[in-house]
């Protein structure tokens, strides 16, 4: 029975393909664990009674998200409690994501633990991207999905065993519709949108960008040459999201990195400020016992 | 198509529920949707189709009940209704708005057998 989410009692699902060595996988690694199999047409007794209708009414109240939500429950009281600053990067295919998360390593690496969990639909690719710049980096291969959630992240998380007080980036499946719905149990959500796409992409997308924290505009560099309308853009944002924070950067130019890299400092630091004004309570309630 | 695998989240908490309230078949699940939950109804729709083939919910219709968007106005300091993330607030037509409802994606009851 696996000791992240007890899935062995599970009555069906899947484990996504998960990468976490330097050799090549070609096997399927889809398991069904404990499929529980249910007979039809009999009633609750076991016995069907001809002319007596057994419906009913049976109320669940149940969000369906529910079992998405305490993974990501789990996960987050996991990144807290080892001090761990877990960030779920979002954008559409082509932002500019795996390159500003290459440039940000390579910034961040000396002064921080860093590690990545790369979420793609198929191939090893992004890893190999992140593995080279020497960080702790495990692959998640949706296959079929088009989201990371909680539970793959879970395990990605047992098999990458992230350093504790360090950053966690989850680089999540190029899209900006089907992830909005799924928590990870991140700290963050930063929304990567570049100004060679659209700039009524958050109207165009809003539930990805009213749940945003921050969104980082990259290849800001480019913009003379472009007709993205900057304002415009911000004022979108703000329309779907009035309290989202955005950064303008550029991971090729350097512009407004060093901002970013403040916001990831501040938000480690809140975290770990967080994390021991827990443990102080924690050790007061002990001294008060003894 | 994030719609298959929340159809696969209702499908396990049908099956769940079936062998805790002892049913065998699933006729029809009653959802509680919001106009801001991001699950597209046509493709819920299309997906649990799909997806309940060969489980207690095979042919099952899907039903879905409406409530709606709400949010906090802190110019009219009063709740409101809009439909979208991106809405004015319908009175003063500020952005300067907190949801507070219409997120909502529940299962609320189901009729079985």
């Amino acid at each position: 029975m696996c000791t992240v989410c007890g899935c062995g009692e599970a009555d069906q699902h899947h484990h996504p393909h998960v990468h976490d060595s330097e050799h090549e996988h070609t096997h399927d690694h889809d398991h069904r664990h404990g499929h529980h199999h249910h007979h039809h047409g009999r009633g609750p007794a076991g016995l069907s009674i001809d002319g007596l209708s057994q419906e009913r009414i049976v109320r669940i109240e149940q969000d369906i998200l529910g079992r998405n939500d305490a993974h990501a429950r789990g996960n987050r009281q996991f990144f807290e409690s080892h001090g761990i600053l877990a960030l779920n990067l979002l954008s559409s295919p082509g932002s500019g994501k795996t390159t500003l998360l290459e440039r940000s390593i390579a910034d961040l690496k000396e002064r921080f633990d860093v590690s990545v969990i790369e979420g793609d639909q198929q191939t090893e690719n992004d890893a190999e991207r992140i593995r080279a710049s020497g960080v702790p980096v495990l692959q998640i291969n949706t296959g079929k999905g088009c989201h990371l959630d909680a539970h793959m992240v879970g395990h990605g998380v047992q098999d990458l065993k992230p350093a504790d007080y360090g950053i966690l980036f989850i680089e999540n499946v190029g899209n900006l519709v089907c992830p909005a719905m799924f928590d990870l149990g991140e700290a963050a959500r930063v929304v990567i949108l570049s100004v060679t796409e659209g700039e009524d992409k958050p109207l165009k997308y809003p539930d990805m960008f009213h749940r945003a924290d921050l969104v980082l505009i990259n290849k800001i560099d480019l913009l003379p040459y472009l007709r993205f309308d900057l304002e415009r853009c911000l004022g979108y944002l703000q329309q779907v999201n009035p309290e989202v924070e955005t950064i303008r950067v550029s991971a090729t130019a350097g512009d407004g990195m060093d901002r970013w890299y403040g916001w990831l400092e501040r938000r480690r630091k809140a975290l770990l400020a967080e994390r021991l004004a827990g443990l102080e309570r924690q050790a007061a309630a002990i001294r008060a016992q003894i | 198509m994030h719609e298959l695998s929340l159809c696969q989240g209702i499908i396990d908490i049908l099956e769940t529920e079936a062998s805790k309230q002892h049913f065998a078949r699933v006729r029809k699940v009653r959802l509680l949707v919001g106009p801001l939950a991001g699950g597209d109804r046509a493709t819920l729709s299309f997906g649990f189709d799909a997806v309940s083939r060969d489980t207690i919910a095979e042919g099952a219709e899907l039903e879905f009940v409406d409530t709606p968007g709400l949010a906090w106005c802190f110019a009219c300091d009063r709740t409101v209704e809009i439909a979208h993330y991106y809405d004015p607030c319908p009175a003063c037509g500020g952005h300067r708005l907190k949801v507070t409802g219409g997120e909502e994606f529940r299962i609320l009851d189901l009729e079985v057998e």
